[in-house]
């Protein structure tokens, strides 16, 4: 099967517009989940910052007749609803024709997984031979819309969140952009691996027993050897119910001794960008042989053992595990692999 | 030859739940893109043997170019109240309709939506076989319904299998 490199990353956050800008604040514990938007004055907020990033992104890469686009949100522009076109394909449109894109653009809207599930459209693309790259771009901006509908909801933390600690009391919204470029042409992380399951069980909560986030750890454990994962990056929402999930998806899987961590604590949950965000994010920490401190984490909060620390760990190993889940059930993992190695 | 499904637009979703189902009263708790999904994968798998067994290897790709418009609307609108509603603001995603389905069929494999710029079989087509490359799946339920509103929609779907 065609191997899958990423060869292009870019970002557009509150903490900062570079990679290393990015890292160094999760790495210090920095945390900034809003843009200051002043002096912004254009029609979509939300347009521009995922521009910026597919930009950052493509720097140096030609883009050919056969480049794809994917777009990963949640729900766009949304903030403009019953004032302007806020469909999804149009952001999709405007991200394409800004960056010289002549394919259909595909924009992928799964719920809190969209950034796995549209690197793995990406993935599937380049393997297709159809394409010889794809831009992932993921993006979500703060709205009202979202706020209100996680409030009622009561989802919600009314402090910082702590993933996976005893006291947490929900998730906090964030917002960014970030973005990677595919190609079978070879690069320094390969996406060996990816897989989307169903719970099947629920629309709005996780399965007790952890069924998809399991299937999809089962799915990708296949073509890895246990001793070379450096990390997993979890999803780590701090919501009661997904940190429970995820400790119990691990546990079956017999990865509770893994070190996982989460880093909601430093960019909110940005939605539609947190895939491929906390992925960029833990490629940085892997070069730099660490697994970064999960920000809000103190006291063990979940039934099964989780890996998981406050603090800054030093980390070896080949390769990182990204997992997702979100609303309908949805459930993503996949696997980043360092240089090609196998 | 492939079985093609399909629902009119404006048609009477509640009259062919009774006919069809009869006996899923989380139906009545869906919004319409939901309820559209979920009667066309009746319409397709309602006679299959062995249904309701779990199962990994049947995918759902539900595609559209309005994504979920009108339940957002419908949930704008109910953030003018004092208490938005919690019940619409959990369809305000194009893939829970997957999720229903996956629910009430017990499909644990893979579920995705795609939202296109318009109803482009041959872009659908490909994305479909591209999902094959997942070493599970074996078939998938495939829709497209574009609900800009509660009242006008195009709905469609069918069953692709694995070469």
């Amino acid at each position: 099967m065609t191997k899958v490199y990423c060869i292009g990353k870019g970002l557009v956050t509150p903490l900062g517009n570079t990679v290393e800008e990015v890292f160094e604040a999760a790495r210090e514990g920095r945390s900034r989940r809003l843009f200051e938007r002043d002096g912004f004055s254009g029609a979509s907020f939300f347009d521009r910052i995922a521009i910026e990033a597919a930009q950052k992104a493509i720097q140096g890469i030609e883009i050919t007749p056969r480049t794809g686009l994917v777009l990963s949100t949640t729900k766009g522009n949304i903030e403009h609803i019953g004032k302007a076109d806020i469909s999804l394909a149009a952001s999709a449109r405007s991200i394409a024709d800004s960056i010289g894109i002549k394919t259909s653009p595909i924009v992928v809207s799964n719920a809190c997984i969209s950034g796995i599930a549209a690197l793995l459209q990406g993935v599937r693309m380049i393997r297709s031979g159809e394409y010889d790259s794809v831009v992932v771009v993921g993006a979500e901006v703060h709205s009202d819309f979202v706020h209100s509908g996680f409030d009622c909801l009561k989802a919600l933390s009314p402090e910082p969140c702590r993933p996976f600690d005893k006291d947490r009391r929900g998730l906090n919204l964030g917002e960014a952009a970030a973005a990677m470029v595919l190609s079978a042409r070879e690069g320094e992380w390969e996406i060996s691996d990816g897989v989307i399951r169903n719970d099947a069980n629920h629309i709005s909560g996780p399965s007790r027993t952890g069924e998809g986030c399991y299937k999809c750890l089962r799915y990708v454990m296949e073509g890895v050897n246990k001793e070379d994962i450096a990390f997993i990056s979890v999803h780590g929402t701090a919501t009661p119910y997904n940190d429970e999930m995820e400790s119990i998806a691990l546990y079956r899987a017999g990865l509770s001794d893994i070190p996982v961590n989460a880093l909601k604590g430093i960019f909110g949950h940005t939605l539609g960008a947190a895939g491929i965000l906390e992925a960029i994010v833990s490629m940085a920490a892997f070069e730099k042989g660490i697994v970064l401190p999960t920000k809000g984490f103190s006291e063990m909060g979940v039934t099964y053992p989780v890996n998981v620390s406050a603090k800054e760990r030093p980390a070896g190993g080949k390769l990182f595990v990204k997992l997702l889940s979100g609303f309908g059930g949805v459930n993503g993992a996949m696997v980043f692999r360092k240089g090609g190695a196998q | 030859m492939k079985k093609e499904v399909s629902i009119p637009s404006g048609a009477n979703l509640t009259a062919i739940y009774r006919e069809l189902v009869g006996n899923y009263p989380k139906f009545f708790k869906m919004d319409t893109l939901s309820k559209l999904g979920f009667l066309l994968t009746e319409m397709l798998v309602g006679e299959e043997e062995g249904r309701f067994t779990p199962r990994e290897d049947r995918a759902v790709l539900v595609f559209s170019r309005s994504g979920c418009l009108a339940n957002d609307l419908n949930y704008a609108k109910s953030m003018e109240e004092e208490f938005p509603s919690p019940a619409l603001f959990v369809y305000t995603l194009p893939n829970i309709v997957a999720g229903e389905i996956s629910i009430r069929n017990k499909y644990e494999g893979e579920t995705s939506a795609y939202v296109l710029e318009k109803y482009d079989r041959p872009l659908i087509d490909a994305i479909v076989r591209q999902a094959f490359q997942d070493r599970i799946t074996r078939d998938a339920i495939v829709a497209w319904i574009d609900c800009p509103s509660d009242s006008e929609w195009t709905a469609l779907a069918w069953i692709e299998t694995k070469d």
